[in-house]
């Protein structure tokens, strides 16, 4: 198994024993109203604060609250920790927290033999049981006999704990998962003031709950101090990182800061025209809160005007970026088109999540990166790139917004709901180190007699000038029309045309992408993995686990989709073998396959979730041992 | 955050109305209304005493949205419908350009729509010249939204069962602060409708009605004709009684206990008198049941400035939530980029 866990030493300590481990993952498992998002996130904080190294995968409904206590409407947050580095939310949970039977029965299939259990009894009702199925309580019939159940009244005893406080019945209830927290905090040696500082800000305006949630919280720390149940308590130590300043982040909160970052390097104003989407609204959101870095935000009437507004603002000299999803990429087609013919810098953000359609809009796949590479019509190509991880996320925004600002086009940015909600720590950058982003609008007339050229194209980059409006001398029309090279006049010529349609494929074959890197440690492998996008991590661990175990195996990892970098017809004909897995039918391995005549050979996994590094471990082996 | 670089202007403001003209071949159909309606823009565009390279004329898909070509400012011509949003990223984004939309009755009111009442309910600082012809020319010759309920075309042999729309009450419905309609024929009366608009800070919608002579010919021709006109056609004058008529035999009226405007024969007035004209109004209801006196068949058209009121623009507000935003901020870019990184719980590995 991938980052497997061990115990690697015992100490005893006066109250309870101490284990120490090098990597744990928990699940926190509830009813969609039950805080289980919260909880994650303040356990993955205060994890962080150790040190450890961490990656969450938090798993919820579309439904905002699908009726309590049913299968559909569990929500769940897992985090791995661990004391080195590891590149997924790891693949079964070591504790699964069930704040109710739904949350057990919809879990306990991904926990290994052993795996500690904690529920919370008092949702153990008849009803609740009946509600998913059970007709005899899980607790009571054995059928978990083979992991350690630690059976909680949770929301008893934190309506107990809070029984002197004065709070309404039904808040002193809602603060059991701060008891879980608690108790969860105690378990793993966790610092916790960073949750008592959170829970401070967030009930700011209401002093009652600041008060509840930390006695609930205090409470479950306590019960896990004292009771007979727990008899150990888990270290595990922090990672060794490189050493800098980090904080946790998701993908999408990191997509965020790179715009905001690229705006900064490049001095151009940031316009942003999104419309709300799941799961990319909380780009909008976190650019909203930035308008002192001169960022405007627009939530626009639908999809097209979204993309139609960051097109007009990039028109008028500023950096403009629209983020959506799937479905939203679908409606903004013709526009993305327009920006093609019109060469202007335009970045769109896909966080693809499953489709078609209305699809799984809370779960995670890759299924887009055909319609990114070749939805629209007529010959309209562009770039394509995907960020590895959610921290990664903010170094992809900053390299669409170069190629955009470089080359005059539009850049499709496909990111997708697993690293956008996933978190991982994230060294903070040098910010006098990020690329400089800078450019120069046309000041002056290109052409003979004074005139202007709006397509005289620069020979490097193939681009053309970025005349914004105010330029005196250079006023020019553009459009959606064919237009002459050179003076973008209308033309039907069908030379000019031919050329045009070549020209505008070439210079996105022009644009400069890096090399891809190989990873094959010991240089010996000759199967090639080769992936792009969220699956970098539980590719790397399944290779990582593969290496360890004395099977070699080479990993690619591709950031730039379009174009794609140029070594890689190289890189891919010097292994006997190349596997693609994908969360799609096989798109990149498509691509792949035509574009080098390589036998490359497609693992595909569609179900709305993302790999398990066991998955391709046990699939990578196979490929290895057999071929 | 710094702005774009922009040269300092150097176009000398002395204008005329062939400095509006580009070097580009207008190819309407020989007779369209749009060559009236251009002339008449490129008359009016020095009046504005803006730099051309601060004029920027933006459309959709449509015959009409060939105009940013002839105009020699900056212009695109974009996709269909599309427009006003592409025109709003512009004008809020450059406060400083003067922004024209230009526009048809399919392109603004069909596939479009969402835009322009969207458009019009921010009070995007936008010029929006609507050219309605009610009828599809650019794909030859189908019924559009402004066409009349039964319009039999190539697409509804047997006439078409939609309803039209009025442009002006769906402008006004979608709380737009200047609406106005003027006519492609009278330059005098359309120079002057531009001028309000180009006065009015917001959106300004108006609408032009445009003949096209190959798929609609004449569907303005009642109050165009000088026969006709006087009688059909109600001129509307700010602080002046609305009467019309070659006699000035007719007036507008507003019925006690009644919801809307009439027209009445002067004569027949007794106790009432007509309506005096007031584009300020805040109260929309006036302007809407201005709007209402006239339909598809033109017998009662009121033209002029039916609404002009104030209410912030899109443009304004958003400078200000920047200005707000940046007033407390110290530092280079950098140093606040540098803060905002390391903003949130953050920990270090030495």
């Amino acid at each position: 198994m991938a980052e497997q866990s061990e115990v690697t030493s015992e100490i005893d300590t006066a109250t309870k024993r101490v284990e120490r481990l090098d990597r744990v993952v928990i699940r926190f498992a509830g009813d969609s109203g039950d805080g289980m998002q919260l909880t994650g996130d303040r356990f993955t904080s205060e994890t962080a604060q150790l040190g450890n190294d961490i990656s969450t995968l938090p798993n919820f409904p579309a439904e905002i609250r699908a009726p309590a206590g049913t299968l559909p409407g569990v929500s769940s947050f897992q985090v791995h920790f661990a004391d080195y580095d590891i590149l997924t939310p790891g693949d079964a949970p070591n504790v699964l927290v069930a704040m109710n039977p739904a949350a057990l029965k919809a879990n306990l299939s991904d926990l290994p033999a052993g795996a500690d259990i904690i529920v919370n009894t008092d949702e153990f009702t008849k009803r609740n049981l009946a509600k998913v199925g059970y007709a005899v309580s899980p607790l009571d019939d054995g059928s978990l006999d083979g992991y350690a159940v630690h059976p909680v009244g949770l929301t008893s005893m934190t309506v107990g704990a809070l029984a002197e406080l004065n709070v309404p019945k039904k808040d002193a209830e809602r603060a059991k998962n701060m008891f879980a927290l608690g108790l969860l905090s105690w378990m793993y040696s966790r610092p916790y003031s960073s949750t008592l500082r959170f829970l401070e800000r967030k009930f700011a305006k209401r002093p009652d709950l600041v008060a509840a949630n930390i006695a609930a919280f205090r409470a479950g720390w306590n019960f896990g101090e004292t009771t007979e149940d727990f008899s150990v308590r888990y270290e595990v130590k922090p990672a060794r990182m490189v050493p800098g300043t980090y904080r946790n982040i998701t993908g999408n909160a990191a997509l965020a800061l790179g715009l905001v970052a690229a705006s900064v390097r490049s001095k151009l104003p940031l316009f942003l025209g999104a419309y709300p989407i799941t799961p990319a609204s909380d780009i909008l959101h976190e650019l909203s809160k930035h308008k002192r870095f001169g960022i405007t935000t627009m939530q626009a009437e639908d999809e097209i005007a979204a993309v139609g507004a960051a097109l007009g603002a990039s028109y008028g000299g500023a950096l403009g970026v629209t983020t959506t999803s799937g479905p939203g990429v679908a409606l903004k087609g013709e526009t993305i088109s327009l920006a093609i013919a019109l060469e202007l810098p335009l970045v769109i953000v896909d966080v693809q999540r499953a489709g078609p359609s209305t699809g799984m809009p809370t779960k995670t796949e890759q299924a887009d990166l055909n319609m990114a590479l070749y939805g629209r019509h007529g010959e309209a190509p562009l770039a394509v790139i995907a960020p590895k991880s959610p921290s990664d996320c903010f170094h992809a925004a900053l390299e669409a917004a170069r190629i955009a600002l470089t080359y005059r086009t539009p850049v499709i940015l496909l990111s997708d709901n697993y690293v956008a909600n996933g978190s991982e720590p994230w060294l903070l950058p040098d910010v006098a180190e990020l690329p400089d982003l800078s450019v120069e609008f046309a000041t002056e007339p290109n052409g003979e007699d004074g005139k202007f050229l709006p397509y005289l194209r620069d020979p490097e980059t193939l681009a053309r000038p970025w005349a914004v409006p105010g330029t005196a001398g250079l006023e020019h029309r553009i459009g959606g029309l064919e237009k002459a090279d050179r003076t973008g006049d209308i033309s039907y010529d069908p030379a000019n045309h031919d050329f045009m349609v070549r020209t505008r494929a070439a210079r996105i074959e022009a644009i400069e992408v890096p090399d891809v890197a190989v990873e094959d440690p010991d240089d010996n492998a000759r199967v090639l993995v080769l992936g792009w996008g969220s699956t970098y991590g539980p590719i790397g661990a399944a290779c990582r686990a593969l290496r360890h175990r004395g099977l070699p195996i080479a990993q690619a990892h591709l950031r730039h989709l379009s174009p794609l970098p140029a070594n890689l017809g190289t890189v891919l004909k010097s292994y006997d073998k190349v596997v693609i897995p994908e969360m799609n039918l096989g798109q990149l391995a498509h691509v792949i396959r035509a574009r080098y005549l390589v036998d490359a050979v497609p693992f595909n996994q569609v179900s709305g979730l993302p790999f398990t590094a066991a998955t391709l471990e046990h699939m990578l082996e196979d490929v290895v041992k057999n071929g | 955050m710094a702005s774009p670089t922009i040269p300092a202007g150097r176009t000398p403001l002395q204008l005329t109305a062939k400095d509006f003209k580009s070097d580009q071949e207008v190819r309407w159909c020989p007779g369209c209304g749009d060559y009236a309606i251009l002339a008449a823009v490129q008359g009016f565009m020095p009046e504005l005493g803006i730099a051309r390279e601060n004029i920027v004329f933006v459309s959709g898909i449509g015959c009409s949205s060939r105009f940013p070509y002839y105009m020699n400012t900056y212009g695109m011509h974009s996709i269909h419908g599309r427009a006003p949003a592409i025109a709003t990223g512009l004008s809020s984004s450059r406060p400083d350009l003067s922004v024209w939309v230009v526009t048809g009755d399919g392109d603004a009111l069909s596939i479009g729509g969402n835009h322009l009442i969207h458009a019009l309910r921010r009070n995007v600082n936008l010029k929006i010249l609507l050219f309605n012809n009610r009828i599809y020319g650019l794909t030859k010759g189908q019924y559009s939204p402004t066409s009349e309920l039964g319009k039999i075309t190539k697409s509804t042999p047997a006439g078409s069962a939609d309803s039209p729309f009025n442009p002006l009450s769906l402008a006004l419905g979608a709380e737009a602060t200047f609406v106005a309609r003027t006519i492609d024929s009278d330059r005098k009366h359309l120079q002057s409708v531009l001028r309000a608009a180009a006065e009015h800070k917001g959106s300004a919608f108006v609408e032009i009605y445009q003949n096209c002579n190959i798929f609609n010919d004449g569907a303005f021709e009642l109050i165009k004709d000088p026969e006709t006109r006087d009688d059909h056609l109600i001129r509307l004058e700010q602080g002046q009684p609305i009467t019309f008529g070659s006699q000035g035999q007719f007036s507008v009226v507003h019925p006690a206990g009644g919801f809307g405007l009439q027209v009445r024969e002067t004569a027949g007035l007794g106790d009432e008198r007509p309506v005096v004209h007031d584009a300020t109004v805040a109260e929309p209801a006036y302007a809407f049941a201005l709007s209402r006196l006239s339909g598809s068949d033109l017998n009662t058209t009121p033209i002029g400035v039916f609404r002009a009121v104030e209410r912030p623009s899109y443009d304004e507000l958003l400078a200000k939530q920047l200005t707000d935003a940046t007033a407390g901020s110290t530092g280079t870019p950098e140093q606040m980029l540098t803060d905002l990184l390391h903003s949130g719980d953050t920990w270090a590995i030495l």
